[in-house]
C-alpha cells in the first residue's frame, strides 16, 4: 500500500515548489508593506499622543495655558491667519516676505561662498593671504550682526538679506574651499595632459568635483538663510513671519508664536524638498546610494 | 629640420628630487639617461616604488627635472605639450561626463569644434568597442571598459608620444591580456612612440621592442634589452614561445637582483 502512495506524495511535493516560491515572495512583500504601515501608524500615534498630552495638560491647567498654549488654539490661530489675514496683512504676504529675504540672502551668500571658496582653493597665494581674516570673521557670532545691519540698512528687507548672507556664506565657503582642495589630482593631471588650460581645469574639473561638497552645505545653509531672515525681522521689520512672532509675543499671544513656528517649519521642509529634487537631477552621474 | 631626425624622447642625466612632508629630501630618479626612437615601444620595468612613474611625469611635463634635461622631439620639455598622451594607473575618467563626453574632452580642450570632436570621439569609441555605451556614465561600466574609455580618450588626441603608467595593473588577468592585445592593435596604426611602465616583466616583453630595467630607487637605467620577437604579436600565445622564455630568463637575472635589493631594504625598514 505504502509504496503506491509514496511517489504520489513526492510528485505533489515537487509540484508545489514553484508555487511555494511565488508565495514566499508574496509574503515577503506583504511583510515589507506591513512594516511600512506599522512605522507610519506608530508615527501618527506618537504625534497624536504628544499633541493630546499637551492639549490635555493645558486644559486641565497642569501647565499654564497662557504661557504654553495648546494645539487647538494654535490651529485656531493658523486658521484665523489663513482666513482673515494677520494684523500685518495677509498670511501669504508675510510668508512671501520672509521667503523672499531668505532666498535672496541664500542666493547671494551661496554665490559669494562658492566663488570665493573655489578661488581660494585654486589660488594658493589668495588662500594664504586671506586665510586668517576669514577665520577671524567666522569666529564672530554672526547673529549679533543683525542689529548692526538694521542700523545700516533700515527696517526694509535689505537688512534681513544681509544677515541671511553672512549666515549662509561661511558654511558654503568652507565646503567649496575644501571641495576645490580635495579634487582628485589624477583628474587634474589627466585634464592638463588632454590639453586643458588652467581656466578649463577650474571650470570643468574643479567645479564639477566640488559640487557634491557644495551641495552638502546648501541643505544646511538654506536653514541658516531662514534663520537670518527671521532673526532680522524679529529685531525690527515692517512685514514677515519673524515680525509675526515678535508681535504675538508682545501681545502675550503664545498661540501666535507657535503658529508662526509651524508655518516656518512647513516652509523650510518644502524648500528642502525642492533642493533634493534639484540635487537628484544634477548628480545623475553618481552611482546610486553613494551620496548618503 | 633636426626635429625630424631627433629621437622621440631623450632624457639626459635627469634627476628628480622631491621634498617629503617631514622636510627631508627624496630622490626618485638619479642621473637617468634614456632614448626612445620614433615609433618605438619601450617598456620600463623595475622594482615597485623605484621611480618609474616619476620618469613619465618628467617626460609629460607635469613635473620638471631637478637636474638634467628632458627632450621631446628634440625640444626641451616646457610644461605639458600637445604631443603627449598619458594613460594613468588609477581611473582618470571624469565621473560627471558620459563616455562620449569623456572621449570628446581632449579635442574640445584643444579647441576643436563640437561636431568634429564628437565625430572623432565616436570613431575611437567604435575602435575600442564601446560604441553602444556612449551615453553611460563611468560608474556604470566595468573596470576594463573604463580603461577602454581612457585609451580612446588618449588616442583621440593623436599623440606622438604615449606614456602609460601601469595602465592595466588594476584589471584581472584575462581582461589584462585582452587589453594588451587591443593596445598593440591601436598603437600599430598610429606610429606613436610608447613608454610603458610596469612591474610585470611578462607584460613588458610581450608588448615592447625594448625593455629597460631600472635599478632599485633612486631609479636609473641598469640595462636595456632588445626584444626580437616578431610582430604582430598576440600576448597570450607569444608567452609560450621558447624565445620569449629565453628573453625572460635573461632579463630576470638583471631585474631579480634589483627586486631583491628593494625587498631587503623593506625588511630593514620593518626591522
Amino acid at each position: 500500500m505504502s509504496p503506491d502512495v509514496m511517489p504520489e506524495a513526492q510528485v505533489a511535493l515537487t509540484m508545489t515548489e514553484p508555487a511555494d516560491k511565488t508565495n514566499r515572495a508574496q509574503t515577503r512583500a506583504q511583510a515589507a508593506r506591513r512594516r511600512k504601515a506599522l512605522v507610519a501608524a506608530i508615527r501618527v500615534l506618537l504625534l497624536v499622543a504628544v499633541l493630546g498630552l499637551w492639549e490635555g495638560l493645558s486644559r486641565a491647567k497642569v501647565i499654564d495655558p497662557f504661557n504654553f498654549s495648546m494645539p487647538s488654539k494654535i490651529w485656531d490661530q493658523i486658521w484665523t491667519w489663513v482666513m482673515h489675514g494677520t494684523a500685518l496683512g495677509s498670511l501669504g504676504e508675510q510668508i512671501w516676505y520672509t521667503l523672499y529675504e531668505a532666498l535672496l540672502g541664500w542666493v547671494l551668500g551661496v554665490a559669494g561662498g562658492v566663488l570665493l571658496g573655489i578661488a581660494l582653493g585654486r589660488i594658493r597665494l589668495l588662500a594664504e593671504v586671506l586665510g586668517p581674516y576669514i577665520k577671524v570673521l567666522n569666529s564672530i557670532p554672526r547673529i549679533v550682526l543683525a542689529p548692526i545691519f538694521l542700523i545700516w540698512f533700515g527696517l526694509g528687507p535689505s537688512s534681513k538679506v544681509a544677515s541671511a548672507v553672512v549666515l549662509v556664506f561661511f558654511p558654503v565657503f568652507f565646503n567649496a574651499f575644501q571641495g576645490a582642495r580635495e579634487v582628485d589630482r589624477n583628474l587634474v593631471a589627466n585634464a592638463r595632459i588632454l590639453g586643458a588650460s588652467d581656466r578649463r581645469v577650474t571650470l570643468q574639473v574643479v567645479i564639477p568635483s566640488a559640487t557634491s561638497w557644495i551641495f552638502t552645505s546648501l541643505h544646511v545653509s538654506f536653514g541658516f538663510a531662514l534663520i537670518g531672515a527671521i532673526v532680522g525681522e524679529y529685531i525690527g521689520a515692517t512685514k514677515g513671519i519673524g515680525l509675526l512672532v515678535s508681535q504675538s509675543q508682545n501681545t502675550f499671544n503664545a498661540a501666535g508664536v507657535y503658529a508662526a513656528m509651524v508655518i516656518l517649519a512647513v516652509v523650510a521642509l518644502a524648500a528642502e524638498g525642492l533642493l533634493t529634487v534639484a540635487e537628484r537631477r544634477i548628480f545623475r552621474w553618481k552611482p546610486a546610494g553613494s551620496d548618503s | 629640420m633636426s626635429a625630424d631626425t631627433s629621437p622621440a624622447i631623450e632624457l639626459r642625466g635627469a634627476t628628480k628630487t622631491f621634498r617629503t612632508p617631514s622636510g627631508g629630501r627624496h630622490t626618485a630618479v638619479r642621473g637617468l639617461d634614456l632614448t626612445v626612437e620614433r615609433g618605438e615601444f619601450v617598456a620600463v620595468v623595475g622594482p615597485t616604488g623605484c621611480g618609474k612613474s616619476t620618469t613619465l611625469t618628467l617626460v609629460s611635463g607635469l613635473e620638471e627635472p631637478t637636474e638634467g634635461e628632458v627632450l621631446v622631439a628634440g625640444e626641451p620639455v616646457d610644461g605639458v605639450g600637445d604631443k603627449v598622451g598619458f594613460v594613468f594607473q588609477q581611473d582618470a575618467t571624469f565621473p560627471w561626463r558620459t563616455v562620449l563626453s569623456n572621449v570628446m574632452a581632449g579635442p574640445r580642450f584643444r579647441g576643436l569644434p563640437k561636431a568634429e570632436a564628437k565625430e572623432k570621439a565616436r570613431e575611437w569609441l567604435a575602435r575600442v568597442g564601446l560604441a553602444a555605451f556612449e551615453d553611460r556614465y563611468p560608474h556604470q561600466l566595468s573596470g576594463g571598459q573604463r580603461k577602454r574609455v581612457a585609451l580612446a580618450a588618449t588616442f583621440v588626441n593623436d599623440p606622438e608620444i604615449l606614456l602609460m603608467d601601469e595602465p592595466f595593473s588594476a584589471l584581472d588577468v584575462q581582461t589584462r591580456a585582452l587589453m594588451s592585445d587591443e593596445l598593440l592593435e591601436l598603437w600599430e596604426g598610429t606610429g606613436a612612440s610608447v613608454v610603458f611602465v610596469t612591474h610585470d616583466l611578462e607584460e613588458s616583453i610581450a608588448l615592447a621592442d625594448k625593455v629597460v630595467v631600472m635599478t632599485a630607487g633612486p631609479a636609473t637605467v641598469k640595462q636595456v634589452f632588445e626584444i626580437d620577437l616578431p610582430r604582430p604579436r598576440k600576448v597570450e600565445s607569444v608567452r609560450l614561445e621558447p624565445r620569449f622564455i629565453e628573453i625572460y630568463r635573461e632579463i630576470w637575472e638583471s631585474l631579480g637582483e634589483e627586486v631583491r635589493i628593494t625587498r631587503e631594504r623593506g625588511a630593514a625598514h620593518v626591522a
